[in-house]
Formats: structure tokens, C-alpha cells, sequence
């Protein structure tokens, strides 16, 4: 049977890994390569690198990055941040980057994602969606969270599919940082919605949050950092548990 | 040492790598010429199959690996470019084993693409799965998959349907899953095949 993906999540900034809690407050969590290998050997599915300050000057960087990781880490990963057309998506499919996110630059030009996806196939391609809850409504959220659209998040992301999105990426900012636990609600309805694998991500706090996200809204994947980047979830820990509450994992 | 064949259908910095990883030494292959240089060929291959296939002919080199005696090795597209046909661009295929590639769409109610980790199913002890163990998990992603056949199939996985995980037929190998992005068991599938 297909497994259920377990992904850290490495936000990336200078090429060294950040978290941010509620994406402020940065504190360092070391060295991306370094985690990737670390996270691939636990057992991690699948990884994702988050370039927080991806600009046009520090593409090299992120590159560097991109082909070192691929060089040493044995598992699929996608990187995110910074990319606004196909040249940039290009430059990391050919460092080794397994699938890319897009975020605001898809929200702004939607038509990237057609792009994208006949360019390089809809499997490189994973929408990242911010979705904060305003007066009973989910709206679409950019540049982390701190600038509201008025996209409806349901809408957007059944947008994204049908431009030939591979993947979503759904962050849910109200349980972002709150170790609470994840949107299971919000996931589960968008899940029954789309025919493409989405990713849960916001709000893991311990390991029965993933026992409840993947019980509740039968996403396809969970992502967390801090919990990961900290130790205060093992993979090991977080797979047996998940297996003995039924849940398929590698 | 291995040969990649360089049709220009996917990127392969990731399968290098883990040649790299393994140290399997590998070089690419351009022209007829270069098959000479290497014991053993990987047909690399990500994205369409009808456009893999139409790349593949271009190449001129369609001809003399249908010849090879040597072991060769497809992945993903590239194991499906041994197949008859693929539905995907309805295209005539290299015909090494007489199956079909067929779309995922219409056949389950499944989320396409087959995208993760999935289990494979070894049908006996073929040397390609050596020192791997039955039920173990690869990485997937795709929307086609072979239909499984009793003959040449060598691992089958399940989603929504029995498929192809792998097949052989003589000298030539497939696997449907990345060996480079999965784990240590692909890349000891990588190794394996470097020693056939």
C-alpha cells in the first residue's frame, strides 16, 4: 500500500536552516546538508527546503544548496522560495531538485502553474497555499502569512489543480507555531475535494497530532520543522506509533 | 562501468549522484560509438513517454540498443520505452516485451499520479533484488503504469491495481520506481545492477 509521508520541513535562509515561530523570531537550527542526511536516515519520506530569502542574488546560493543536498541525501525533496518563472524552476530541476513549491509568484500569475507543469511535468509541481480563517471564511494568505488576499482558499486550490498543480501544500496560519495540532477540519475538506496528494502542514505539537491528521483527514502527507529540527519528535518514535494505529508508513 | 543514454529526457543529476553514492563509475552515452565503451547501460527517463520515445528515436541510437547484449536497465519512462505501446501520446514503443503502458485515469478512483513510497512484491530471486528484502517500500511517481504480467514482471505493486514495480526480459531490466531517491534499497538496486 501507498505510505503516508512524514516530511520536515528545513526553512532555509543564507543557506543555513531557520524556524520561525509564526514566522517571526527566527533562531538558528543548523546546517541544512547536515539535517537533510540526519532527517533521510531516521526515515523521513521526503524533504522540503523553504528558501525564505530567495532573491535574484542569492539564486547561487540556493543552487549550491540544491546540488549538495542531492549529492548526499538518498530521499526525494523540493525546494521553494524566490521562484517567479520557468528559468528559475529550470536552473533547480537541474541542481537535482525532485518537485519545486510555489507560493505567492502562482497566486500572483496563475498561469505559471500551466507553465510549469506542461514545461516539466504536473509531478514538479506543488502549490503552496497560507490560508488563514477570517469571519468564518479561509482566505488565501501571502508572503508568510502577513498579507491577506481575497482568494477563498477552496477556490485557489481547486484553481491550482486544475492548472496542472502535482501537489498542495496547505498551511494552515491560524495552528502555524501554536503546536496545537493540525486544521484536520479544513484539510479533510479540501482533501475530499482534489485528486492530487495534499500536504498537511501547520500545528504539529506531538506525535498524536499526526495520529489525528492522517486519521481525520486522510491527507497524503504531514509536515512539521521546529518539532523535527528540536528533538522533540523522533521519526523512529513517530513512525512506530503511527503504525500501531493502523496508518501505512514506510 | 555504466553508460547513460542521453536522449535528452529528464534530468539525471540525481541518478549520477547516487552512482556517485555507491561508487559505480558512469559516463554518458551520445553516439552508437560510445556503447562500446561501458558493460552495462541505464535508460534514464522522466516526464512523457511518447515525447521520451519520439526524443529516443532522434537520437539514431534506437536500432543498436535494441542489439545490446549487455545488461540494460530503464527507469521510470525508460522502463516503460520497452514497452509495445503507451497510451501517453499513443505511441509505439521499443517492443522489447510485449505490454502496455496504460493510464491510472479510468481504471481506479485513486489520486494520480502514484506519487510516494509504495511496498514491491519480489516474484522470485532475481539478482537485480538482491540483498532486498519482499514488501519493501520505493519511491513512485507516475500516471502510467505496465500492466503486470506473469512472464517478464519481477516485483508487482498495488494501487488500485497490480502493476509492474519491475520486469526483465533477457539482458534488458525496467523499474517503474526511482532507485536514486529511494533510500538504501534503491540505491542497492543500483549497485546490484552494476555487478549482473
Amino acid at each position: 500500500m501507498l505510505a503516508k509521508r512524514i516530511i520536515p520541513c528545513l526553512d532555509v535562509k543564507d543557506g543555513r536552516t531557520v524556524k520561525g515561530v509564526n514566522f517571526v523570531d527566527l533562531r538558528d537550527a543548523g546546517d541544512p546538508v547536515e539535517l537533510a542526511w540526519q532527517y533521510s536516515e531516521q526515515g523521513a519520506d521526503e524533504l522540503v527546503f523553504l528558501d525564505i530569502t530567495a532573491t535574484h542574488e542569492k539564486r547561487k546560493t540556493t543552487v549550491d544548496l540544491v546540488k549538495a543536498v542531492a549529492r548526499q541525501v538518498n530521499i526525494p525533496f523540493t525546494i521553494g522560495g524566490g521562484i517567479n518563472e520557468l528559468a528559475d524552476a529550470e536552473v533547480l530541476l537541474n541542481s537535482g531538485a525532485d518537485k519545486i513549491s510555489i507560493n505567492s509568484a502562482a497566486v500572483r500569475n496563475p498561469k505559471l502553474i500551466d507553465d510549469l507543469a506542461k514545461a516539466f511535468g504536473t509531478q514538479f509541481v506543488v502549490v503552496a497555499v497560507d490560508t488563514r480563517l477570517i469571519n468564518g471564511k479561509n482566505f488565501v494568505h501571502l508572503r508568510g502569512g502577513r498579507d491577506k488576499t481575497e482568494i477563498q482558499t477552496e477556490e485557489w486550490i481547486k484553481e491550482a489543480e486544475s492548472r496542472g498543480a502535482g501537489e498542495i501544500l496547505l498551511t494552515s496560519m491560524d495552528h502555524d507555531g501554536t503546536k496545537n495540532g493540525f486544521d484536520n477540519g479544513l484539510l479533510k475538506k479540501i482533501n475530499e475535494q482534489i485528486h492530487i496528494p495534499l500536504i498537511a502542514s501547520g500545528g504539529a505539537g506531538n506525535v498524536q497530532h499526526f495520529v489525528d491528521v492522517f486519521q481525520q483527514s486522510n491527507v497524503d502527507a504531514a509536515l512539521a520543522a521546529s518539532v523535527f529540527h528540536y528533538g522533540e519528535i523522533l521519526i523512529p518514535d513517530l513512525k512506530n506509533t503511527l503504525r500501531s494505529n493502523g496508518i501505512v508508513v514506510r | 562501468m555504466v553508460g547513460i543514454v542521453n536522449y535528452g529526457a529528464g534530468n539525471i543529476f540525481s541518478l549520477t549522484a547516487a552512482l556517485e553514492r555507491v561508487q559505480v563509475s558512469y559516463g554518458m552515452i551520445n553516439r552508437k560509438e560510445d556503447f562500446d565503451l561501458y558493460d552495462r547501460v541505464i535508460i534514464p527517463g522522466v516526464g512523457h513517454a511518447g515525447a521520451a520515445m519520439q526524443k529516443l528515436k532522434e537520437t539514431g541510437l534506437v536500432d543498436t540498443i535494441l542489439a545490446l547484449q549487455k545488461p540494460v536497465l530503464g527507469i521510470c519512462v525508460g522502463m516503460q520505452l520497452l514497452t509495445a505501446f503507451s497510451e501517453e501520446g499513443e505511441a509505439e514503443m521499443l517492443s522489447v516485451v510485449p505490454l502496455k503502458t496504460l493510464h491510472f485515469n479510468q481504471r481506479i478512483d485513486h489520486k494520480v499520479p502514484h506519487m510516494g513510497w509504495n511496498s514491491v512484491q519480489l516474484d522470485n530471486n532475481n539478482p537485480l533484488f538482491r540483498d532486498i528484502a519482499d514488501n519493501v517500500y520505493f519511491y513512485f511517481v507516475h500516471s502510467y503504469f505496465i500492466e503486470y504480467d506473469a512472464t517478464y514482471t519481477i516485483a508487482k505493486c498495488t494501487y488500485g491495481l497490480t502493476f509492474s514495480a519491475s520486469l526483465q526480459k533477457d539482458n534488458f531490466f525496467g523499474v517503474q520506481f526511482h532507485p536514486e531517491k529511494s533510500g538504501k534499497y534503491g540505491e542497492q538496486l543500483l549497485l546490484n545492477f552494476s555487478k549482473i
